[in-house]
């Protein structure tokens, strides 16, 4: 763990450069392999009549951005989330929260044939939102607070739920399933960049709020009635926090599909170099999660070319062994 | 203990025990079962009278409903009814085994193992190798799963090297991780195996054949008998493990070989039935109203509640949306879901 603050400052310096290192790459990197002198002319020295200018305008660039907007979202979600249940296993995916997004999407998809991000992205809040309240009703109020596992549990069956009937959905009217499967499996390709500008608001609302509320988050690691002695009213607190989870995670559904594990990989990653100070650790997950998604994205395109496999499923296999690691822990509580 | 019936071999090395009253009640469960199955077979997008499906069954070669009772409906009934008795059989085996009400075949991956392996199959070798290959390769990938699982939670010292909730926590991160990867296979493959492959995921019972039936038949004929051999230990194990070793129990080769029936089960089931996700966890708590805990009598009344479940959402796709006919899985999941929702609210009070 990094402890003095210069040491500190020089790691959150090195995940920056991380960031920016897997940007370039993720512009760079793909079946049109290009130099690192043609990425920086395309992006400020623009040719149209270059064909690799065009590539990294029309299909890289935008990509990138989508990429680092849902990696740090599901990041700080899950940091988020690990804080407030005190519980290492917690994350968006884990807790049913991108199921439960990705249920609502699905449904306006086929009855309402919404496709626009800026008509399901509301949906996918209102989604997100429903799938917390009830996860967090379920697993962490009255007597299961009291056991970890529980509000796994309760994650575990709200996924089923809304995985269940969103097969049902798509079986039902077999048309939508192409165009939805993909998506399933999360991907960050093939969108314009303007599809991200419905996002942003939301994304600069909830990483405001989040800074606002970082000494509350700090406090809310300990124990809740120490956090109350504290003059902190808990209750609120968790109600903002809650919004912002909803408001990133939702996001980061509507715009990418089901991307799994970066909210729970990330978190213990910032926390083991940063320890439990969280004007340290969200900035880092922040960027950690956005490289990890950047870097996995990249990866995707080179694993059975020319396809390109969803970067869902590449996150899901390398947090799956992390994910193990925890639970074989003594306890999984922070 | 007169309030028991008492089968023992002569060197007392096999018992059964089941309580007299849920015994009774299980008979009476069983004459649901065939209530159900003579309603089933009457419905459909034919209707036949009861009496002559009866009589059809007595002598099938005089009757004009031959083709549609003993080709198409009976066996899809029939083997409606063995995955859902191996899925409720296998639910009760693992909430007992990792002590806890909220455990499930596809909740801790093992069907999703199953499930996976049948996906790969479908996508690469559908077109070349026989389908009869179908089933043995999802059992095998379920047990793959279920060995991986146990021995990813594996960690020696301590007093229990499996410890249930780690069981449990490994199970849930498999089962995602084994999600993405099908998620992934399918969106690799053709889209003609792709709808193919979902609704087999969803569970279905469609288009079932007599030699699905022979052919899923001996596993749940032996394995559903072996764990009600072994049901003495099933009652220990709920305990701690202190508890059922100080009673004399070997306690992790028991926790073995009932997770090894439950996986074959398992496993089987989702073979010929796909995902069908929530029987195991359902079938177990509404048994338990009926037969109470001892564990002879909630195997056979998990059993038969299963099958039960499984006939009932299959006769609901068959008839409920004419012409369409829905894969089963998606009313299960339906009344499942919510049911699984309604004891995680419970169990928090």
């Amino acid at each position: 763990m990094l402890s003095t603050l210069p040491v500190k400052a020089l790691g959150l310096t090195l995940c920056l450069a991380l960031l920016l290192a897997t940007t370039l790459a993720s512009i760079a990197l793909g079946q049109t392999a290009m130099s690192f002198a043609t990425v920086i002319n395309a992006l400020f020295n623009y040719d149209a009549s270059q064909i690799e200018h065009i590539i990294v305008r029309a299909n890289r660039l935008n990509r990138a951005v989508l990429a680092a907007l849902v990696g740090s979202s599901l990041a700080i979600a899950g940091t988020l989330m690990q804080a407030m249940t005190r519980n290492g296993l917690a994350s968006p995916s884990l807790l049913g929260i991108n199921a439960g997004a990705l249920f609502f999407v699905a449904m306006a998809f086929t009855f309402f044939s919404l496709t626009r991000l800026q008509d399901y992205i509301y949906i996918a809040f209102f989604g997100a939102a429903v799938a917390g309240l009830l996860v967090y009703s379920l697993g962490m109020t009255g007597a299961a607070a009291r056991a970890p596992v529980s509000i796994v549990l309760a994650g575990a069956a709200i996924t089923a739920l809304f995985l269940a009937f969103t097969q049902g959905l798509l079986i039902l009217n077999r048309e939508s399933l192409e165009g939805i499967l993909y998506w399933l499996g999360g991907s960050v390709a093939g969108k314009p960049l303007d599809s991200v500008i419905p996002f942003l608001p939301f994304y600069g609302i909830a990483i405001v709020g989040t800074a606002l509320l970082v000494r509350q988050i700090n406090l809310m690691m300990l124990d809740d009635d120490v956090a109350r002695s504290l003059g902190q009213r808990v209750v609120l607190t968790r109600m903002a926090l809650g919004v912002v989870i909803i408001l990133l995670a939702g996001g980061a559904v509507a715009l990418a599909g089901m991307i799994g594990f970066i909210g729970l990989i990330i978190p213990h990653l910032a926390r083991g170099l940063f320890g439990r100070d969280h004007r340290w650790v969200l900035p880092s997950a922040a960027m950690l999660g956005a490289s990890l998604l950047l870097g996995a994205d990249t990866l995707s395109r080179f694993i059975v070319p020319p396809q390109e496999v969803p970067v869902g499923a590449l996150t899901a296999l390398v947090g799956t062994p992390v994910f193990i690691a925890i639970a074989r822990k003594r306890s999984p509580t922070l | 203990m007169t309030t028991h019936y008492l089968f023992r071999s002569r060197a007392e090395a096999l018992a059964l025990a089941i309580h007299r009253q849920s015994f009774r009640r299980c008979l009476v469960m069983v004459a649901v079962t065939l209530g159900l199955l003579l309603v089933y077979l009457c419905l459909g997008s034919t209707r036949i009278p009861p009496m002559d499906v009866i009589a059809t069954l007595v002598s099938p070669d005089t009757s004009d409903h031959r083709f549609v009772i003993q080709t198409l409906r009976l066996p899809r009934a029939l083997l409606a009814l063995l995955v859902g008795a191996g899925l409720g059989v296998s639910g009760a085996l693992l909430q007992q085994i990792v002590r806890n009400p909220l455990a499930s075949p596809d909740i801790i991956g093992i069907s999703d193992g199953a499930a996976l392996g049948a996906v790969l199959f479908l996508a690469w070798f559908a077109g070349t190798v026989s389908l009869t290959w179908l089933p043995p390769v999802a059992i095998a990938s379920a047990a793959l799963t279920a060995t991986i699982i146990y021995a990813l939670a594996w960690k020696p010292g301590g007093t229990t090297a499996v410890a249930p909730i780690r069981l449990v926590l490994v199970g849930i991160a498999l089962a995602a991780a084994l999600k993405a990867v099908a998620t992934l296979v399918l969106v690799m493959s053709p889209l003609s195996t792709t709808v193919q492959a979902y609704i087999w995921l969803t569970g279905t019972v469609y288009g079932a054949q007599w030699q699905d039936v022979t052919r899923l038949l001996p596993w749940t004929l032996t394995l559903i008998p072996v764990a009600m051999l072994a049901a003495r230990a099933l009652t220990l194990l709920g305990m701690n493990d202190e508890q059922s070793r100080g009673l004399g129990l070997a306690v992790g080769r028991y926790r073995l070989l009932l997770l090894a029936c439950s996986v074959g089960l398992a496993g089987s089931a989702v073979a010929f039935a796909g995902g069908m996700a929530f029987v195991g966890l359902m079938a177990p708590h509404l048994a338990r109203r009926y037969t109470g805990q001892t564990s002879t009598g909630l195997i056979l009344g998990a059993g038969l509640t299963g099958a039960c479940l499984v006939l009932l959402a299959d006769l609901l796709g068959r008839v409920a949306f004419l012409p369409q006919d829905l894969p089963a899985g998606i009313f299960v999941s339906g009344v499942g879901a919510p049911f699984f929702i309604y004891l995680l609210y419970r169990r928090r009070a």
